[in-house]
Formats: structure tokens, sequence, C-alpha cells
């Protein structure tokens, strides 16, 4: 289905653009270190100084180029990174003011290339020739594709979807990201020369086809559905995972989304908060969030954690549901008490019910947000070795067990850990081993 | 409290900030408001022959952020007939007769003109007399302004058809666009100036618009040099207020004007022989009220270091500037830079400046916040703890290394060596 790029008012970019007099005050708190902290907090390594300095001096177009040459999804992460465990984590200015507001001086020059035009990039070396397929559209495969293109390859991508940016595009909620912006960077990528196959499955036969075809294979397809809770009542209706809810609110018609009066999110990651505050602008007037642990143990960052507070999402810590109740459609869920054997700020402690705590709690809705399955069927038809629930990749290289195809972004993640800059930059890396690869092969 | 009042070669005021000559002492309405904020006196804008401006006349420079960090006019002096302002410096007068009202003056070099024109400023009651010697634009094409300060032979001979034709005390306005300040300032107490006031404003292009080529200030196209103050020019204004100071030959009191903004600003040219102040552009900016910081700065300040009045601060700090031949040579003393790893907050700022652009002497440590300075490289530049953002984190730590020695003794020591 196609996306909509308009959004309803209750679904507009919550974090307001800087105005040129705040960008401007904002970027001349950057003391401009010298290999500064910030740069190397930066999975893509953004050279953060300089386009804060661009700023400074008026080149917006400097400071977009800048960004770009570093991260291609500049625009994405200018909004949904987790700056203050990154770049603004580490600002200097944390130890005498607070952080240099990184992000949005980034959505500053972000909004210069998409309102203004994207500046020429500069080229990277060209050491070989070749074609790479890439499979999947969305951060990593976006990420190495620029690369590639941009050191001279022959780049297609392939994805199961009608429009590229995966997870921007179709799993982060547009009063985080607009869809617009997710488009914005597919449509650079496509504008760098890459030939885009979208809305074709591409499933192992399929890749092994294209390993023939291509000189090598970057597999970037992400993370799987939310596990399923495996209690009673799972299939009825009313029940979603919490990505094809937001999928649902990005792409379908928004007032008609049924998410009735109450509803319950169980888990308490990023993604739960998203579920949660989607709910609340669907129109639900009671949105409470279940965790079987304590807040120590959440994984959602803390400005997600305010974000959702602010919005009145209520938390019911200690709470894992045991049952889902009702007849065609939920109409309540059952809930044990929980405890852990263990520090409470662990999330692999082992988790016991309390015996005779149970409750019930009458909702109209239920979303699972318990994290995302690893796509381990896909890795083991195309034998690629597995280990730790993940599929096995040379640190440096990005190459799978199988030779010629690479895997890049979320699926090599730990749990809770993926994040949009750090699958750009496997992408990136992924793109260089290959570029090394195949200027080799060249050379010979 | 401390006693901010002043005696300044004769012209009392409540306290030592006067507005400098300039588009804020224009007109009565704005003298008289003045004084009702606080201000101790006012120079009255230079009263001449009656000019034609030119429309725009004033460009800023800005900085980091901050508006008018130096400013640059082309405006000329008093556009209003002299009567006019005569009038109204007399009903100023009347009404204000515990400050001080001095009118600047600006005529061309005819004894009789000055004669005429000074027995008729005295005739307000006006408190003094400032010559403006320095106006580096406009009036200078005429033969007035800087042209006279510039030339040590016309600012003797035209302060001398001032002073002999006056009996309120006269003080010379010089400019600061010459080579040696000294040279007009002993020219203007030889033609019997009761007192010397500078700077006046540096000559400046102040810039050109990046979308247009059209210089700032613009009329209709073109543009000329203008006359520079502000905040940036303080340094300048120090370093000529101090070798006058110094100088033997200038013996009279010193009215200090370039670049006051604060009390700070103000504190610094008493310490270096202002025996008063002009303000102008900090006023155009922010308006007569930041003389309540100023006079309640510069109390609490005295007050803070138990001195009883303003005149005791002046000239305190001059003596500690001279020739650089009577600086201690770097064998004999020297400070040397030390990075306070507890306060560091990893910029590198003091590494790249010290490896680009200075000495070499400051090296990362691998695993360490903090970058190190090899002491014995260092030369004790400053470099480093100026680019710092952390105040206090680098300290430049002094370090006798030998006898005194200066250059001059070095000289004297090897002559009379065998």
């Amino acid at each position: 289905m196609a996306i909509p790029v308009d959004q309803p008012p209750q679904f507009a970019e919550v974090v307001p653009p800087l105005t040129p007099r705040e960008a401007e005050e904002e970027a001349l708190r950057c003391y401009y270190c010298y290999d500064a902290p910030c740069i190397k907090a930066c999975p893509t390594n953004i050279d953060i100084p300089r386009f804060i300095h661009h700023i400074v001096t008026g080149d917006l177009k400097a400071s977009a180029r800048t960004i770009l040459d570093a991260n291609i999804l500049g625009a994405t992460c200018a909004r949904i990174c987790p700056t203050e465990a990154l770049c603004e984590g580490h600002c200097v200015r944390t130890h005498d003011s607070r952080p240099v507001s990184i992000g949005r001086l980034q959505r500053v020059a972000m909004d210069y290339a998409m309102t203004q035009g994207v500046p020429a990039l500069p080229p990277r070396p060209r050491h070989g020739s070749g074609r790479v397929a890439i499979v999947g559209a969305g951060p990593a495969g976006l990420g190495a594709a620029a690369e590639l293109l941009r050191a001279g390859y022959q780049v297609e991508i392939f994805d199961r979807r009608e429009e590229g940016g995966g997870l921007d595009t179709y799993g982060i909620v547009s009063y985080r990201e607009p869809v617009a912006v997710s488009l914005f960077e597919v449509n650079m990528v496509r504008q760098l020369g890459a030939k885009m196959h979208l809305g074709e499955t591409v499933d192992a036969p399929r890749i092994r086809a294209l390993q023939r075809d291509f000189d090598a294979v970057i597999v970037a397809v992400g993370l799987g559905k939310v596990p399923r809770l495996a209690i009673p009542g799972e299939d009825l209706a009313g029940v979603y995972d919490a990505l094809d809810f937001i999928e649902a609110t990005k792409v379908g018609d928004f007032g008609a989304f049924p998410v009735g009066e109450r509803v319950a999110v169980i888990g308490a990651g990023n993604t739960a908060v998203d579920a949660a505050t989607c709910a609340k602008r669907l129109g639900a007037s009671e949105v409470t969030i279940f965790y079987r642990r304590g807040e120590e143990a959440m994984s959602a960052y803390r400005y997600e954690y305010e974000f959702a507070k602010q919005d009145g999402i209520r938390y019911q810590w200690w709470a894992q549901p045991v049952a889902i109740l009702g007849t065609q459609r939920v109409n309540a869920v059952r809930f044990s008490r929980t405890r852990v054997d263990g520090p409470v700020t662990s999330r692999s402690a082992p988790v016991q019910l309390v015996e005779g705590s149970e409750w019930t709690v009458p909702v109209d809705t239920v979303i699972r947000a318990v994290g995302q399955e690893k796509t381990l069927e896909l890795w083991s038809a195309l034998g690629c070795r597995v280990a730790d629930g993940r599929v096995v990749v040379d640190p440096e290289t990005y190459e799978t067990s199988v030779a010629g195809i690479f895997a890049v972004g979320d699926c090599l993640a730990r749990p809770g850990e993926a994040t949009v800059v750090q699958a750009v930059e496997d992408g990136k890396r992924a793109a260089r081993a290959i570029d090394r690869m195949l200027s080799e092969k060249s050379a010979r | 409290m401390a006693d901010l009042s002043i005696n300044f070669a004769g012209i009392r005021a409540p306290n030592p900030f006067w507005l400098a000559s300039g588009p804020l002492t224009n007109t009565a309405y704005q003298v008289m408001k003045a004084f009702d904020e606080g201000w101790g006196g006012a120079v009255w804008k230079t009263v001449g022959e009656p000019i034609i401006n030119v429309s725009s006349r004033l460009g800023s420079l800005d900085y980091g952020g901050r508006r008018m960090m130096g400013l640059n006019n082309i405006e000329l002096i008093s556009d209003r007939p002299i009567e006019e302002n005569l009038a109204e410096i007399r009903e100023v007068k009347r009404r204000y007769p515990h400050h001080a009202v001095i009118v600047s003056m600006m005529f061309e070099a005819n004894p009789a003109v000055w004669r005429d024109m000074v027995h008729r400023v005295e005739d307000t009651g006006a408190d003094g007399i400032e010559l403006n010697f320095g106006c580096p634009h406009g009036m200078s094409e005429r033969g007035m302004g800087s042209v006279v300060g510039q030339v040590p032979e016309y600012t003797e001979r035209i302060t001398r058809y001032a002073v002999e034709a006056a009996s309120i005390p006269v003080i010379v306005k010089l400019t600061p666009n010459v080579t040696d300040i000294r040279a007009p300032g002993r020219a203007a107490v030889a033609g019997g100036a009761h007192a010397l006031s500078l700077i006046n404003t540096i000559n400046s292009v102040m810039g050109v618009d990046l979308d247009t080529w059209r210089p700032i200030p613009d009329v209709d196209g073109r543009g000329s040099h203008g006359g520079y103050c502000g905040p940036a020019v303080k340094p300048i204004a120090l370093h000529m207020l101090s070798s006058l100071y110094n100088d033997p030959r200038v013996t009279v009191p010193l009215c200090g004007i370039g670049g006051i903004e604060t009390w700070r600003d103000a504190a610094e040219f008493l310490l270096l022989g202002a025996g008063v102040l002009q303000v102008c552009t900090a006023a155009m900016h922010y308006g007569f009220r930041i003389i309540h910081e100023l006079t309640e700065g510069l109390n609490d300040y005295l007050d803070q270091r138990g001195i009883a009045r303003v005149e005791d601060l002046v000239g305190q700090a001059a003596p500690r500037i001279g020739d650089w031949n009577d600086l201690r040579l770097s064998y004999s003393f020297q400070v040397v830079a030390r990075i306070h790893a507890d306060q560091c907050i990893g910029c590198n700022l003091c590494y790249i400046a010290c490896d680009d652009g200075a000495h070499q002497c400051i090296e990362r440590v691998p695993g360490e916040t903090a970058p190190r300075v090899r002491e014995e490289d260092c030369v004790g530049c400053n470099l480093c703890s100026l680019v710092c953002p952390v105040p206090g984190c680098i300290e430049m730590v002094p370090m006798e290394k030998g006898p005194v020695e200066t250059w001059r003794m070095r000289e004297r020591r090897l002559k009379t060596a065998p």
C-alpha cells in the first residue's frame, strides 16, 4: 500500500525545527573541538564540529554535504538517533554546561538539503568495478548503496515493500520522523544511481540467483516480527504486533483505525513507547504499558520514557500477561505479578510469576512490543553460519560464512541495541570491504 | 560607598562617566535624559558650521552572535544651527548645574572664528570645551577633524587659538590615526591644552555585502572610510592612553575613550591613567540606562578593594606598561603552561593551537582526556590558556630561570664586557 506523505495534525512532527536564530546560537555553543569526542561517539563518524561550524558561517550547503558524506541517512538520524547516548552524550559541554543540540542542528542542515537541494557529494576514489545486489532498502542497505555508488559500482536494491526506507518508512511513528524524510533519503540513493526493485520479495533461492548475476550480495533485511507471547487468546481480533500496528497507522486511513478506549501495550522498549503514543493519538483515552520487570530494567531511552509520560501513558511494572480474554475480539487481559531472581536492573534475570497475584484488566486493544525476531530461517536456508541467535559475519568485512554474501544492519545487533545509525555504518563498512574485494579482483 | 565624583582639569562631575560627543549628545532632550539616568557629564555633539549628512551612516561588526562588537560611522558633526545648539546647552546647564557639560567644537583654522565661537560657547555656562581633532571621515576632507590631529603643528596652533580665547578648560580630542600618539599629544600640550581625550574613531571600511558587493554602510551603492569604535577598539585605546600617561612631556589629565561598555572596561581605563571616561557606542547600543551598571559596578569594585575615591585608582597600573626592552628576557623569567587534568573537558583546542599555531609542546596521551605539556619545550606564549574554554584549567606558572635581565640590561652588559 502506498504511503500518504501528509499526516493528520496529531501525527505532525513533535520536535520543532530550530529557528535560524536558535540554530546560530546553538551552533555558536560548539567549541569546535579537535578530534572531537562527539565524532568518535557517532557510529558513522560524522565530522560534527565541522558541520556545525558551517552552520555558524551560514553555509548550510557545506554543512549538509559534511553530514551526508558520512551518513546518507543524516536526516533520519537527526531525528531518531539516541543522541544522549551517542554524540551529545559525549559532547565536552556536558562537563561545563549542557551538550550542544547536535541532533537538532543536524536537522537544520538536512532540512536545508530537503528543501533547497542535495549538495553534490565528494566522489570516492574508484578502485574497481562491478555490480552489487542489495536485499533490503532500509538504513543498512541504503548506507551500503550510497557508499558503493559513490565508488563507481552498479547497485541494484531489492525490497519486498512498495517504498524504500525500511524501518524508517514503515516502522517509525511519523511524529518522530515524517514519512517524507525517509522517502527523501531513498530518493537521494536513487539519484546516486541505484536501480530499485520495489515490491519484490527476495527469498533464499532468489538470493542465490542474485549471487550468480552480481559480484556481491548484501543482505540487509533487518529484523522480523514481534515474537508471540505464547498465551491463550493471542489470535483474537484487536491484538497487534507493534510494528504492524505502527505501519498500519502510516499506510492506512488514520481515523478509521479502531483502537477503542483502553489499550494495553506489552513491553517497555522504544517500540512500546511508539505504539503507546500512537494509540493515544488514535483516540485511546487510557493507554498503559505493562512490563514484566521494573522501571530500572526498561530498555527505552530516557527521552522516550519522558515523552510517553508527557503523553499521559501509564506504566505498570512487574506485570506479565498470562491470558488474553474475549470471544472474537479482545476485551480484557489477565496479568500476573512478577519478580526476578537477581538484580532488578538486569534484563536477563529470570522472571518468576507470583502465585495467586493475578488480576484482570479490561482493554479494547492489545499491542505486543516485546522485541523482534531474527530472520534465522533465511540464514539457514542460505547456509550462513548462525551463532547466539544471529548470523555470523567477519567483523571487518561483514561477509557471512558464505563467500560473496554480506550481512549488515539490525540483524547483527544484540537485542534492544539496534540503531539506524549503526545500520548505516554496517552498510558503509560492508561496501568498503566489497570495494577492496572487487578492486583486488580487477587488479588481477 | 566609594566617592565616584571627580575633578578633571577643574571640571567637576558626580561620577567619571561622561557621554562622548556623538549622535547620543545631539540634543538637550538626550543630554537631560542621560543626566536623569545618572550620567556624570556629556560632551555635546560637535558644534560647527552646519553640515549636510548622507544616509545610511552606521555599520556594525558582529561577532559570535553578538551585535556591534565594532561600530563604524560616516556621520558628520551636528547638522543643527549653532544658535540652536548653544541655546539648548545653556538650558541644560541651567537645569543641571552640577553635571559636566562640555562642548565639542570644530571650525576652520581661523583664529578670529575660534575666538568668537569660544566666547559664544563660554557664554552658555558650559564647563569646558573639547576640540575635535579626531574625526577621520568627511570633515577631514575639508581640512578639519583628524587632518588637524595628524599634523602636530596644526594641533598646536589651533589648540592655541582656542586656549587663548578660553577661560574654561580646553580638552583636545586626539585621533588614533597616527603612528605615535605622543606627537600630537605633546603638540596639544604645547599649545596650552588643559587636558587630552582619546581615542577618537579609527579609520575603517566595515565590509562588503556578499550578495550585492556594495560597501557597508551603503550610500546608494557607494561607501567611504568611516570612524571605527566600540568594544573592539579598547586595546588600541588602552595602548594610546597609557603611552600618553607615561610620557613625561604630557603633563595634563587624560580622558579615556574607546570601547568602554562595562565597569570592568572603565576600571582598566582608570588604572591606565584616565581621569574621566567617555562612553558612546555602548550607550548607543543599549541606551542611557547602562549607567546604572557602570556606577554600581565601579562602586562595588572600589568598595571591595577598600578604595575610598575613584580618583585613587587613576594611573595605578600605568607604570607597569613600558618598553619591550625593559621586559625580563625568557632565560631570566618565563611562564610555563600547566594543564589541570581534573578540570580538562577534552576539547583538544590547546593541543591543536599549540601544534599548528605555536611551539609544538603539547602532546596527547593515549587513553587520557587531558593533553600534556612538555614543560621543557614550552615557551610560555599563553596561546593554550587563551583558547581553553575552561577558566583556570590551563595555568601559566611563573618560573624564575635566572638573574633579572632585560634586553636593555643585556646590551649594556655586553657592551661593557671585556
